[in-house]
């Protein structure tokens, strides 16, 4: 592939790919960026004009922006301590041998293959369900008031129901950094006195920061991006995120005007968190 | 302080018994050489006076205390590991300061003693770096900085300079001689390494299948091996071994004789035999004959001597230095 001949060769057979790249990415970018500037309603499709930047300016200042903006960097947070908590707990429980460690494995790894819209209807009625719902006969069998989850704290039962789909992919990846862990550094510690805490504390979480540091990277850019499960339990009045309120322009409002500008400003926001993120802790992935 | 003793000390990893009922006396203050080919069992048997495998039967004793059933930390030694076990995310200073934290011990303290071992061990300048920035010999010497700081009363070695290179190997070897002559602590080191096994050790214990062969002072090892097995494991190159009539002639079922205890003639001897390859070194020879109907025989002969592939020469061993075996393999006294 050195000579001349070759390199364009070699751009010949990557063009179909690259055009195919293209379309898929740009011409959607495109029209939304064409239709953001746009006054265009569904419902009034005849009355339709240039609107120059009025459908940011509205998407910005409806009173839902802001309360969406919180909600959808505090249900990032959230999944993100459920998971990285969850995940190095799991992952130091499924690195020791114990009896039927193969089929845990497994189980453990095996919400990740549920689909969003099931798994967010499965524990709305029949784990969070403040009557029939599971958590509901563990706290009247101790004699509690069952909680309404999805009612009284809708957004912290999607982040429960997010994290829950999460964990798996955290704890794989914890669990494999974990079994890097050099046996003689295990031994050394024993030998300096280092109790089960200390190697925690010590030896083990350091190892742990840079696959820490990746999972929440990776989190990050999907969970900003969360929908089904907003949608499928009905809160997205409550706990509705960025994504939800673009999606309530167009279907509530049929306003495709200024959902196409909320896309935009979403994907801006997005941006700016995963540089803010990289930035952070981006320094992990170094040295 | 700083003896260790090993009474009957067994270990089975499931159904297979890998020490086998090992007694052995280490004085304080003595350098001990465990050798013996792989897998016979020196890790597995450093790791159960370390603490970090639990015996199956058998007893431990430390400085006159029964140890067997104690932690790693409270046995008061401290250990080398082949790799070095060095925590990567911690500065050299924090490695070598690491055990004394675990301990609780107060800032001045700590600080006094990583800066005596760093002293004594030509790390000063890389106190702040990380194990990844350093060399292998300088990675090696903070692991034996990390277990200075303890004041334990025997370290324990593992292959401590099996990644070195050749130089390094020497330079290290030197330095902790060195060291053991300083602190006068008792040191179990293992190693497969002949050159190491008999300048560092003041008592060398073979090892053959989980079990010690012989244990001596190296030249006690060298001059009187107690079987064949010892006989061939140490000295280098191995011994040569000969049945047949010219060991029955002798009395015994098999006769050895060291490479640098043959001589060479072109005009007569014991076994005559055809020159394969010889070895020049400059200081010495190497030669490796076909002896005629007993196989391949290793002589070691001046630098200068006159020897080449293809002569037939005469080999006899030094009568004195043959060594006699019974048909069991033990030796026979002269
Ligand atoms: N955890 C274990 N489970 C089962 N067998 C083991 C275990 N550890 C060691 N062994 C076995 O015990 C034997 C002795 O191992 P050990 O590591 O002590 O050998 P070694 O003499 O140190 O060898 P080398 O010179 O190669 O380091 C080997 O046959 C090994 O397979
Ligand atoms: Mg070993």
């Amino acid at each position: 592939m050195a000579t001349r001949q070759g390199q364009a060769l070699g751009r010949l057979a990557v063009a179909p790919a690259v055009a195919a790249l293209a379309a898929w990415s740009l011409v959607p970018l495109a029209l939304a960026f064409y239709y953001a500037f746009l006054h265009y309603k569904l419902d009034d499709p005849d009355n339709t004009f240039f609107a120059k930047g009025a459908n940011f300016y509205y998407f910005v200042t409806d009173p839902f922006f802001a309360k969406d903006l919180f909600n959808t960097v505090a249900l990032v947070l959230l999944v993100l301590v459920i998971t990285v908590v969850g995940g190095v707990l799991l992952g130091i429980l499924l690195d020791r041998p114990f009896w039927g460690r193969g089929i845990v494995r497994v189980l453990v790894i095996s919400p990740f293959f549920i689909m969003p819209t099931v798994s967010a209807l499965v524990w709305k009625n029949l784990m969070m369900h403040p009557v029939y719902g599971f958590f509901a006969h563990m706290w009247r069998s101790v004699g509690l008031t069952p909680i309404d989850w999805f009612g009284s704290h809708p957004l912290m039962s999607v982040g429960i129901v997010v994290g829950w789909q999460w964990l798996p992919f955290a704890t794989l990846i914890l669990l494999t950094a974990l079994q890097s862990l050099d046996e003689e550094q295990k031994d050394a510690a024993e030998m300096d006195g280092a109790g089960k805490l200390d190697f925690f504390r010590h030896i083990m979480l350091p190892h742990l920061m840079r696959p820490i540091t990746v999972v929440i990277l990776i989190e990050t850019i999907f969970l900003l991006n969360v929908f089904a499960e907003i949608k499928v339990t009905s809160v997205g009045g409550i706990a509705g995120n960025l994504t939800y309120l673009v999606f309530s322009k167009l279907n509530d409002d049929n306003n495709v005007g200024e959902a196409a500008a909320g896309g935009l400003i979403a994907v801006v926001l997005a941006n700016i968190v995963s540089m803010f993120l990289v930035r952070l802790i981006g320094r992990n992935l170094e040295a | 302080m700083g003896s260790i003793q090993l009474q009957q000390v067994r270990k089975d990893f499931g159904a297979v018994s890998i020490i086998k009922g090992v007694d052995l006396m280490v004085k304080d203050g003595e350098f001990v050489v465990f050798v013996g080919p792989s897998g016979c069992g020196k890790s597995t048997l450093l790791r159960l006076i370390a603490g970090l495998e639990d015996l199956s039967s058998g007893k431990i004793i430390i400085d006159g205390k029964d140890a067997t059933d104690l932690g790693p930390a409270q046995r008061g030694l401290a250990m080398v590991f082949q790799s070095y076990a060095l925590y990567p995310h911690m500065s050299v200073r924090n490695n070598i300061a690491f055990p004394l934290k675990m301990a609780k011990a107060s800032r001045e303290v700590i600080e006094a003693k990583v800066k005596y071992a760093a002293n004594t061990l030509n790390l000063t300048d890389y106190l702040e770096r990380r194990p990844g920035q350093l060399s292998g010999g300088q990675r090696q010497r903070v692991a034996i900085g990390r277990a200075i700081v303890r004041e334990p009363s025997a370290f324990l070695f593992d292959e401590p300079l099996s990644n070195l290179d050749a130089a390094l190997r020497v330079q290290m070897r030197v330095e902790i001689g060195e060291l053991h002559n300083k602190l006068k602590t008792t040191m179990i080191y293992v190693t497969h390494d002949q050159v190491e096994a008999m300048t560092m050790a003041d008592k060398i214990v073979v090892l053959d299948l989980g079990a010690i062969s012989q244990v001596g002072a190296p030249l006690d090892l060298y001059n009187k091996p107690d079987n064949l097995f010892v006989a061939r494991f140490i000295g280098s190159p191995t011994m040569n071994i000969v049945k047949g009539p010219s060991a029955a002639k002798r009395g015994a079922d098999t006769i050895g004789i060291r490479p640098e205890h043959t001589e060479v003639s072109s005009t007569a001897g014991e076994w005559p035999g055809t020159v394969r390859v010889a070895e020049h070194l400059g200081s010495e020879t190497f030669v490796y004959v076909e002896a005629d109907g007993l196989g391949q025989f290793t002589v070691r002969v001046d630098g200068e001597a006159p020897v080449h592939a293809g002569d037939r020469v005469f080999l006899s061993p030094r009568e004195p230095r043959l060594h006699k075996f019974n048909a069991a393999g033990q030796r026979i006294a002269a």
